[in-house]
């Protein structure tokens, strides 16, 4: 699509400097070339294009499932699901027909490869149809209460197997959880590029799914938040600040393995879950219309980070650590005590890291007018007990930022490794 | 009351095709070119197939319209008058799917251009591929048994139904509004269960089963729901009708049942009404009663519930035969599904009929919702599964 020079916004910019650098390094060279050439001068130069070195599809079946450390699409579509079925043979069978049609969607293909009657409504709805696959990756999880229901009782004939990570997450300081927007059986993160590819991707997964589970509570974001890879620019949240700069990368495998995947060993009654991850979605609001009265200098004070570049108050650029020792008149530290970025850093964490995959939303208004909006929080993590309960609880109590925010959505679903060809989405826990 | 602009007489439905196919053909005839894979083009003067034989068992005849008139596509017995499967009402430039299970033997396939004449023949032949082929012929028998017996299930609901309307508008008119609300429900039960029927009354339908959410503004609102109103009326602001306004609206009422009832004694249905009709009924649950919009006043939705989900169930039963050859893990699931559903309906008798609407529970509500749509999913693949 031709952007005009004259459009301001980001993914005008993009496009330019997209089309610029390809004209600059020339066609011969290819699109990995061009961000491999960025990436030597990249903490000089700021964020790299979007998309160019990313495939245009994402294959379903592999080693872990896709959507987790694939370079964090555009949109998001989240469902979590109930089980309306106490049947495990139907929660197999759910598994597969899900398995089945994920790797046709991500594929770009409709669901469905059966030729079908006039007479009969399609199996496929249709609103996909002509777009490309356009990134999709479908990523599923279990929750807790798939394996125990609320008074502890096994539901499937899984509840031996229930990883000792995978419990509901713990009331935090001001949480605001509604009952609705929280937990789940299972979950699917639809994210694409093409909002209409997510939305079609739930829609059909979710007729699928009748009869052995509904819809729960749904979430779609319009904006990522992260990025988890280096060859993408460093999107901005609501409050308008650069967000997950300092995330896991793709290309950080080593830290990757260390705090993402589940290692071979790490529950021994659970290891199903090797090479899976635990995701941590929290619906976040934002109250948007206080924080906009707020002046810069307390706005970049609870970030910790400069708006404009994300540079850590500390100095530098984007990418530069901050320094947490720097002090300036009166001796007061110039990335504040509750600052967000000092709060979150993982030398304020034990070292752990965290791999955020989060997304701008708006759910319209509420009742007095103002923005129902705020973060669609992901995370990916090896174990939930050590990476991000501890930062949540920390946060939670002495975050500035917990100013403008309330915590309305919670769950927590333990993601299984990926599939194998012939295989179907968590097939070593039932089998 | 269903949404005006989608009323659709049923006299323009499909017509009865008692052949041949299920609508589960195996994967390899998807999309890609396979021995069953057939693509037809049909001109105003040529009918090309795109192979002269194919191996037995689910064919996919994808047809193309390169002519300048409407076009249809015949596959033939081997007399060339029994009709296999058929596609119509190709416009130029479009392309549909045949799908039909064809057994080995003699066939012919035939475009028919303009839609006259015996139409441009060619020999066809289905090799015997050993795998079995569903056996056809007993259908046909089966499927007018359906029909005879959905065309005395609709007879018999409109019987009771007019009965019934007969005491209704008479206690209503002379005043006798605890016996009139007594019987609301009730009478309805009988409209409910054959409410596809009634709707496919353009002009009944809205006279009788109008919401009042449902007028344009200025239009008189007559039928049930009007009368519903006045018998449970709103605590402020509504004025009760007068006798004569009583009078007006309840003849008109018991006329319009008599209309119906009338029209129903001649009606015949084809496999794809009834299944359909069964699908329809339960697309009437999830709009209108498990949301609590049907009765907004009187809250007797799960009457009307109850009596969709009759209707459809008695829809499926008399297809049962031809499913059970055609699609036995379909219907098995209908089986199971229906029950459930039942079972979750039965949990709220009270009497002889229900607790209201307004008592049950949001998480009630919405198992009651979910049950809906287990049904309904396998439900909406009844008609292709029995009609083609």
């Amino acid at each position: 699509m031709p952007e005009t020079p004259e459009q301001p916004d980001r993914k005008g910019a993009l496009s330019r400097r997209r089309l610029l650098g390809v004209a600059g390094a020339g066609t011969a060279i290819g699109a990995a070339g061009f961000v491999g050439g960025l990436g030597a001068s990249w903490a000089a130069t700021g964020p790299t294009p979007d998309d160019a070195s990313q495939p245009q599809s994402h294959p379903f079946h592999g080693e872990h499932q896709a959507g987790i450390v694939t370079a964090a699409q555009d949109r998001l579509h989240f469902a979590a699901f109930d089980l309306t079925s106490d049947s495990r043979d139907d929660l197999v069978a759910l598994l597969k027909a899900w398995t089945a049609a994920a790797a046709r969607m991500t594929a770009g293909e409709p669901v469905g490869e059966r030729a079908q009657p006039y007479d009969a409504p399609p199996d496929d709805t249709g609103e996909a149809l002509g777009l490309t696959a356009s990134r999709l990756t479908l990523t599923f999880g279990f929750g807790p209460s798939l394996f125990r229901d609320a008074h502890g009782a096994d539901r499937f004939g899984i509840a031996d197997r229930q990883p000792k990570a995978l419990r509901r997450l713990p009331h935090f300081p001001a949480d605001n959880l509604v009952a609705a927007r929280s937990d789940g059986d299972l979950c699917i993160q639809a994210c694409a590029d093409d909002p209409q590819v997510a939305v079609h991707a739930v829609r059909n997964l979710a007729r699928i799914a009748f009869g052995t589970a509904a819809i729960r509570w749904a979430q779609l974001g319009f904006g990522r938040t992260s990025s988890t890879s280096q060859s993408q620019q460093t999107p901005r949240n609501l409050f308008g600040f650069k967000d997950g700069t300092a995330n896991l990368k793709v290309e950080d495998t080593a830290d990757i393995d260390r705090f993402v995947w589940v290692g071979d060993g790490d529950d021994p009654a659970s290891d199903w879950m090797t090479a899976g991850s635990y995701l941590v979605a929290r619906r976040i609001s934002m109250t948007i219309e206080t924080w906009d009265r707020t002046s810069l200098r307390e706005q970049e004070g609870i970030v910790g980070r400069d708006r404009q570049h994300g540079a850590p108050l500390s100095g530098g650029t984007e990418f530069t650590e901050p320094d947490f020792s720097v002090t300036g008149r009166g001796g007061k530290p110039l990335i504040p005590v509750d600052s967000h970025v000092r709060l979150a850093h993982p030398s304020h964490n034990d070292g752990v890291q965290i791999l955020r995959r989060g997304y701008n939303f708006t759910d319209g208004n509420d009742g007095l007018g103002r923005l129902d909006a705020g973060l669609f929080f992901i995370a990916y993590v090896r174990d939930p007990a050590t990476q991000y309960i501890p930062m949540q609880n920390k946060l939670s109590r002495d975050d500035a930022m917990m100013e403008y925010l309330q915590h309305t959505g919670s769950a927590l679903f333990a993601v299984p490794p990926g599939v194998p060809q012939g295989g179907y989405l968590g097939e070593a826990l039932f089998t | 009351m269903k949404r005006r602009l989608a009323v659709y007489p049923l006299a323009l439905a499909l017509p009865l095709m008692a052949a041949c196919t299920t609508n589960d053909p195996s994967s390899d005839t998807s999309g890609t070119a396979t021995p069953r894979s057939l693509a037809v083009t049909s001109t105003d003067d040529r009918c090309d197939v795109s192979a002269q034989q194919a191996p037995s068992g689910n064919l996919v005849f994808t047809v193309k319209n390169d002519g300048s008139k409407v076009t249809e596509f015949y596959l033939l017995g081997q007399d060339g008058l029994r009709i296999v499967g058929e596609v119509e009402n190709i416009g130029p430039g479009l392309t549909r799917d045949l799908v039909v299970q064809a057994a080995a033997g003699t066939y012919f396939t035939a475009c028919k251009p303009g839609m006259v004449g015996d139409g441009i023949r060619s020999s066809f032949t289905v090799t015997d591929s050993g795998e079995p082929v569903a056996a056809s012929g007993k259908e046909a028998e089966l499927v007018a048994t359906a029909n005879t017996q959905y065309a005395g299930y609709v007879k018999d609901q409109s019987d009771q139904l007019l009965a019934k309307t007969e005491q209704f508008v008479s206690d209503y008119k002379t005043g006798k509004d605890d016996a009139a609300r007594a019987l609301y429900a009730d009478a309805r039960v009988h409209w409910e269960r054959i409410e596809p029927v009634a709707e496919s009354f353009g002009d009944l339908d809205p006279r009788m089963d109008l919401r009042e959410a449902d007028l344009q503004a200025g239009e008189r609102w007559t039928g049930w729901h009007r009368v519903e109103k006045d018998l449970w009326p709103p605590k402020s602001g509504y004025h009760p009708m007068s006798r004569t306004e009583r009078s007006a609206v309840a003849d008109q009422l018991l006329a319009d049942t008599k209309e119906l009832h009338q029209r129903t004694r001649t009606m015949t249905f084809t496999a794809d009404q009834i299944g359909n009709g069964a699908k329809e009924l339960l697309d009437e649950v999830a709009t209108g009663k498990v949301t609590g919009e049907e009765e907004a006043w009187s809250h007797t939705d799960l009457w009307d519930f109850q009596a969709n989900v009759d209707g459809a169930r008695v829809a499926w039963e008399g297809l049962r035969p031809v499913l059970q050859q055609k699609d036995p893990d379909l219907d098995a699931k209908l089986e199971e599904r229906f029950a459930a559903l039942q079972k979750l309906l039965d949990a709220h008798r009270e009497g002889t009929g229900f607790v209201l609407y307004t008592s049950l529970s949001t998480d009630q509500v919405r198992t009651l919702s979910d049950a809906v749509n287990a049904l309904s999913e396998p439900l909406s693949q009844l008609t292709a599964a029995v009609v083609l």
